[in-house]
């Protein structure tokens, strides 16, 4: 076990520093994430935006000791309430994970298991981690469930009958007894929520919980999934494609793109005063109801090919503001440009300089070059 | 505007019926029957964008289908380009096809894996004659691709080589090589990321200006529907229940569930200006409707005339229509006053 260093104070659930996932595939070294540095406090709600292929979901699942092969985690510190993660044994993460760290996926329907009652699954979740549990009794009361010959009782589903009105599953003690294809995918990920809440973990990891979703459904999940963080003080780190529900729901963000973080900064200054082209481009990529434009701005070319290493800005071939050579050359480290508001650029840019539509911009010549990686 | 429309949809009706029980079957009781489009009526111009927003399982694909006569409606009549669709021979069905195209929301599942970009493209072309073989339109598939910018290189690559944004580009290119007056795209830019929906939907956009079709531009997504679209329509439950122009239906909603809709879109704003309150509740299962408004269980500002059938009515403003006996909706107690333009 390490002892929280300087950098890492009480209040911090989450603190991950210079992590790398590298994938080694037949075509190469795929360095998905790509030394990053996270935190997460108690209570706080941390958003990480990015593309597909930025490598958010890699590292949720490196935090979670969840990386399968041919992904390995390279180098990095893991410190989650103060213990080192990635010195800890299986056993000994296991028991972490779940209980401390819940984590919730985009499609529900694939984390549920099709045959047992959803309350059963739940329970399950519960009966892991009771202390002082041997892994052999687990196994065997998965077998008992698979041939109905196991039926929750009792204390335990009380208690899930309770984790079900928690978040606010209609007929709770009804619904326990359904099979996941009788709920909708609202009341799925609902269900989801219930069984990572079992132990009351610290710190909450959602990915993309609700892009399976209605948007009058996904307003309906993110609502219960804020109040029970407050209500419960987790950390919350939610990974995101969508900018916009990180404004409403979190209190800091992180901008990944190619494997690395290029901004983080307090929701309000995300939004305001974007500095990194790449957010800037992001946002500005992005229609809103109540925006004006003819055309939306566009980023030129792809993301870069992840299995060639770039000593540089990975921005770089996209980057309107970009300053030779240096940017090619030299990887610009993460600089404080504000309260807690930190860039990964060597541009000063102006505020808000790329929000502004550069109209015209979309027209014409926005052409992919051809063999980005895909 | 007192030109024709390009397409007059009125009174479209289409029941899918479900699996019954043996048991019902033997007690002669009727199939249940979802109603995936119930007296939907629409009308797009040439040239201009009818954005079509719901949820799933609202109906707002089967509206599409019934459009480009894919299926057959139950009831109802569509009018394309002044010819009855539903009373065509099926010769006649063919010429009309040529002038409407679709385009879908995951490009690598409607391209054919072992064409080349080139047969793809040239594809439409060989069905209606315009050329023999996929080699004699290569100048024409060169063509299209660079106007939908696409290098002339890509010809001979196959959907796998593919990005995905270069594979919709790819679909558009097949789409528009008809020269069609219609395109009925089907949540395009549903399966792409931000900064490649943004170029495609920049690319839509150019083409109409330069092409002048009509879209019914089908999404989920009421940020992309209203930068695109110059009216709307909202489809809840099978049923249309509101339209009008973007700006006065987006801006001033008049059916709850619209603004339902509008508030739990996710905005690139601030937490404190926070949606004011989330709709309870789940779309109801369309096999089961209710003859009032469908939206009616969920809907906070219910009555008991609601459970009466609600027309789509007409309402004050230019060609706005609502299915809803209120006349304007409630200020809510709340505050909470949304800053919409």
């Amino acid at each position: 076990m390490t002892a929280a260093n300087g950098a890492v104070d009480a209040g911090t659930v989450l603190s991950v520093e210079d992590l790398r996932v590298y994938f080694y595939t037949r075509s190469g070294v795929v360095r998905a994430v790509d030394g990053i540095d996270l935190e997460i406090a108690k209570g706080e709600a941390v958003g990480l935006v990015g593309e597909s292929g930025s490598g958010k979901s890699q590292t949720a699942l490196a935090v979670m000791g969840l990386t399968t092969r041919p992904g390995r985690v390279e180098s990095g510190r893991i410190v989650f309430n103060g213990v080192d993660l990635r010195r800890q044994s299986a056993e000994a993460i296991r028991n972490i994970r779940g209980r401390d760290i819940a984590m919730i996926f985009q499609d529900p329907m694939s984390s549920l298991n099709p045959v047992l009652r959803v309350g059963e699954q739940v329970a399950d979740g519960m009966r892991v981690h009771q202390p002082g549990r041997r892994r052999m009794a687990v196994v065997l009361d998965e077998l008992l469930a698979l041939h109905r010959l196991r039926r929750i009782t009792g204390r335990i589903k009380a208690r899930v009958v309770e984790l079900f009105r928690r978040v606010r599953i209609p007929g709770a003690a009804r619904r326990v007894r359904s099979f996941p294809h009788e709920f909708s995918g609202g009341l799925r990920q609902r269900v989801m929520i219930a069984s990572g809440l079992a132990w009351s973990p610290s710190l909450l990891i959602a990915d993309e919980p609700t892009t399976a979703l209605d948007v009058t459904i996904e307003a309906q999940v993110l609502q219960l999934m804020a109040e029970l963080q407050q209500e419960m003080e987790m950390g919350l780190l939610l990974i995101t494609h969508d900018i916009g529900l990180v404004a409403e729901n979190c209190d800091r963000v992180y901008v990944m793109y190619a494997g690395r973080i290029v901004e983080e900064a307090p929701v309000r200054d995300l939004f305001t005063d974007p500095r990194h082209p790449y957010t800037q481009g992001l946002l500005a990529s992005t229609p809103d109801l109540d925006d004006d434009r003819e055309w939306l701005v566009t980023m030129e070319g792809a993301m870069p090919d992840l299995t060639e290493p770039f000593p540089g800005c990975a921005f770089y071939d996209r980057c309107p503001h970009r300053l030779d050579p240096r940017c090619a050359t030299e990887r610009p480290p993460l600089r404080e440009v504000g309260t807690h508001h930190r860039v990964a650029c060597f541009y000063d840019s102006p505020q808000a300089a790329g929000v502004e539509a550069r109209r015209g911009a979309g027209q014409g010549s926005e052409v992919e070059p051809v063999g980005g990686p895909s | 505007m007192t030109e024709r429309p390009l397409v007059t949809i009125t009174g479209l009706k289409k029941y899918y019926p479900l699996p019954r029980p043996l048991r019902d079957i033997a007690l002669l009781r009727p199939a249940p029957v979802v109603r995936a489009c119930d007296d939907v009526s629409l009308t797009i111009r040439s040239g201009e964008t009818l954005g079509l927003v719901g949820e799933s399982g609202s109906g707002k694909t089967t509206v599409g289908r019934l459009l480009l006569a894919l299926e057959r409606p139950d009831e109802g009549t569509i009018e394309f380009d002044g010819a009855d669709l539903l009373d065509l021979e099926k010769q006649e069905l063919r010429g009309l096809r040529r002038q409407m195209q679709l385009i879908f929301q995951d490009p690598l599942s409607s391209l054919n894996p072992r064409h080349s970009v080139l047969q793809a493209v040239a594809h439409p072309l060989r069905t209606h004659g315009e050329i023999r073989s996929a080699n004699e339109g290569l100048d024409r598939v060169v063509e299209l691709l660079s106007t939908v910018g696409l290098p002339a290189t890509i010809a001979d690559r196959f959907p796998h080589e593919l990005s995905g944004g270069q594979a919709q580009r790819v679909c558009i290119a097949r789409a528009i090589a008809l020269r069609p007056k219609l395109i009925v795209a089907d949540e395009p830019t549903s399966a792409l990321d931000v900064s490649v929906q943004a170029q495609i939907l920049n690319l839509l956009k150019r083409l109409q200006r330069e092409l002048g079709m009509a879209y019914l531009f089908i999404s989920h997504d009421l940020r992309v529907i209203s930068h695109l679209s110059e009216r709307v329509a909202v489809m809840y439950a099978g049923q249309i229940v509101e339209s009008g122009t973007t700006d006065e239906v987006f801006g001033h909603p008049r059916h709850p569930y619209t603004k339902a809709l509008l508030e739990s879109v996710p905005r690139p704003k601030l937490r404190a200006a926070r949606r004011g309150e989330v709709i309870r509740g789940e779309a109801l299962d369309v096999a089961t409707v209710p003859p009032g408004c469908r939206f009616e269980p969920r809907c906070p500002y219910s009555q008991p005339e609601c459970l009466d059938p609600q027309p789509l009515r007409p309402t004050a403003g230019m060609r706005r229509r609502v299915r809803c006996l209120l006349d304007r909706i409630p200020e809510p107690a709340v505050s909470g006053q949304k800053g919409d333009v």
